[in-house]
């Protein structure tokens, strides 16, 4: 198979159209834009839907209506205008629509600027709408896995009929990379029982997140973390290196997730044993994984482009079996090899240092 | 015999309105039930809902339906007639989801001209939440949040939907009727009716912008507020088509 060399953002709107891609609204902002520029290119084209929206509160309702209807359909930004589509973010949980985002982060609060940045885990996992909820999210940290989860991301919304947020950030989004776009192995989901086509010959249908019954309501809710429980059994991923004799484990995810790998090769060089764990769905979060490795290895380190965002997230995971330490950078230069290298020199303490 | 009267049957036969006694919604929707069946499309046709007295729509009427967040139906039905070219779509939504909360999306809608159609019942006040001062509150008009009369100089000037919404180039039809009276509700039901059909023939938005009573919040018997309607309102927001792209 021949690999195209490209960038992370190209490579989100491709594997997005190759995944039959429906409808794609959004509103520019750098540094997401080449994806709509892309799909702007090609979608019309080929006789699917794309609007270049007013606004992203537009956008992510214009995707509701379109998914509403059976059809998949994506939108894509970036940090502070990610924040506008919380309240739609919310309704599709609560309608049950699948659809997906390409969430591609830059420095904030407020408008930040357009550094590369992790600074939106929490808007994207936690969540900024109202309610109780949960968002499938999904962390490419190459080109490659940036085609790779885009699929996936598809697939997971219609099986779970949620949205599914693919967590990108500038600098991937911007990196060129070689990547292979080729099929992937995923089953079309039968949606033809919920999606509103018009009630020919059937019961009308009615897509609502409202319910006044207050025991309705409470079963409504209970359903959807039902969902959640079934996601976190069947969809963790998560990539580890060199875990099994480590004596401090190195946590990233997505971009991060390179760097700590670079760390953790330079640091055995030396004789460091050092592991990586690089949690690739961010929700479900690999907590399981993280508990078990904590059993052994008794340091951690959670390297990330902000000021300690998924590093919350570890703590529970290994719930004070071990020590966990953030190290970060909110904007901009992230933390290369050598600079995570010293942290966990630091961490593992002089003797250590000395003994290898 | 010869049937002179028939429920639509875009409306559900077991259907209770939720509406206050006197509130012209039914009448509305009853006029767009005969819309939508005298054109035929029922068993085609997707709503986008909005959130306000008429948020249970889905309850009465016998379509499918997608309720929106507040003010963004249209954005929504822009969706919707994006993924199914083939479906009539409807928002049917209050002054304050249409244009206040949802203006941005209202008007880009009708500037992108969307063939969907909008109907947006302008009662001068939010109804569902208690009365408060909308978009289209008259000057001098008590709400709950203006006690002693809503002021231009505090509150500025109720707005003008129908012919904001003309001056769109991608607006196919914009009018405002009024359901005060007889012959109003008659006018209003051909302006409801010629806005489907646009839709139908694919010629842009199209909008109708319909003054209603809203007896509850305005504290008036329902013929007190036809009254209203015809000697406060209509003097204010004039009827008539303000754009009809199939009249040269």
């Amino acid at each position: 198979m021949t690999k195209t060399l490209i960038s992370g953002n190209k490579a989100i709107a491709q594997a997005a159209f190759d995944a039959g891609c429906d409808c794609y609204f959004s509103y520019p902002i750098t540094p997401q834009t080449a994806i709509g520029e892309y799909l702007s290119e090609i979608m019309p084209k080929a006789g699917r839907g794309y609007v270049c929206a007013e606004s992203e509160i537009a956008s992510i309702n214009m995707v509701i209506g379109a998914a509403a209807t059976g059809a998949k359909a994506m939108t894509s930004s970036s940090s502070c205008a990610i924040s506008l589509m919380q309240e739609g973010l919310a309704y599709a949980v609560g309608d049950e629509l699948p659809l997906v985002l390409i969430s591609v982060m830059r420095a904030g609060p407020g408008l930040g600027y357009i550094y590369p940045s992790q600074c939106d885990y929490d808007q994207a996992v936690t969540g900024g709408g109202n309610g109780d909820y949960r968002i499938l999210v999904l962390a490419p940290s190459t080109v490659q896995e940036c085609v790779d989860l885009t699929h996936k991301a598809f697939y997971l919304s219609q099986k779970y009929r949620n949205p599914v947020i693919v967590l990108s950030d500038g600098l991937l989004g911007q990196m060129m990379e070689p990547a292979e776009f080729v099929k992937y192995p995923y089953p079309e989901i039968d949606n033809s029982n919920w999606a509103l086509t018009g009630a020919k010959g059937r019961t009308p249908r009615k897509i609502r997140s409202l319910e006044i019954n207050e025991e309705k309501h409470n079963q409504n809710i209970q359903h959807l973390f039902d969902k959640y429980a079934q996601m976190e059994k069947a969809e963790v991923l998560y990539e580890e290196h060199n875990v099994e004799d480590a004596d401090i484990i190195l946590v990233a995810f997505g971009t991060m997730g390179r760097n700590i790998k670079a760390a953790m090769n330079l640091g055995r060089k030396y004789g460091i044993k050092i592991g990586t764990f690089r949690p690739v769905t961010l929700f479900p979060f690999p907590n399981k994984r993280l508990s078990e490795l904590a059993d052994r290895t008794k340091k951690f380190i959670v390297a990330e482009m902000n000021m300690g965002q998924m590093i919350k997230d570890v703590q529970i995971a290994i719930n004070g079996k071990a020590q966990v330490k953030h190290i970060g950078r909110p904007a901009g230069a992230w933390l290369d090899e050598t600079e995570i290298l010293d942290e966990a020199k630091i961490m593992l303490g002089e003797e250590y240092a000395a003994s290898v | 015999m010869q049937q002179v009267f028939k429920i639509p049957d875009c409306i559900k036969k077991d259907a209770k309105f939720t509406f206050c006694p006197g509130c012209d919604h039914g009448v509305a929707l009853r006029l767009l039930g005969d819309a939508i069946d005298e054109c035929g499309v029922r068993e085609d046709t997707i709503a986008a809902l909005c959130v306000g007295c008429s948020v249970f729509l889905y309850d009465f009427y016998d379509i499918d339906c997608l309720e929106c967040p507040h003010g963004r139906a249209t954005a929504e039905a822009t969706g919707i007639k994006r993924a199914r070219p083939d479906k009539f779509v409807f928002t049917y939504q209050g002054d304050g989801d249409f244009a206040a909360i949802g203006f941005a999306e209202s008007i880009y809608t009708a500037t992108r001209g969307e063939k969907v159609t909008s109907i947006c019942i302008n009662n001068t006040t939010y109804g569902m939440t208690g009365g408060q001062m909308g978009p289209t509150t008259l000057l001098g008009q008590v709400t709950t949040t203006t006690p002693y009369g809503r002021s231009a100089e505090l509150n500025g000037y109720p707005m003008k939907i129908a012919e904001h919404i003309a001056l769109c180039d991608g607006t196919a039809f914009s009018a405002r009727v009024s359901l005060d009276s007889v012959p109003n509700i008659i006018k209003a039901k051909q302006a409801i009716k010629k806005a489907c059909e646009v839709q139908i023939q694919g010629l842009g938005f199209s909008f109708v912008e319909i003054l209603s009573s809203c007896p509850t919040n305005w504290k008036m018997t329902p013929q007190e507020a036809h009254k209203h309607v015809k000697e406060k309102m209509i003097p204010i927001f004039p009827l008539g088509v303000f754009k009809d792209v199939t009249k040269g």
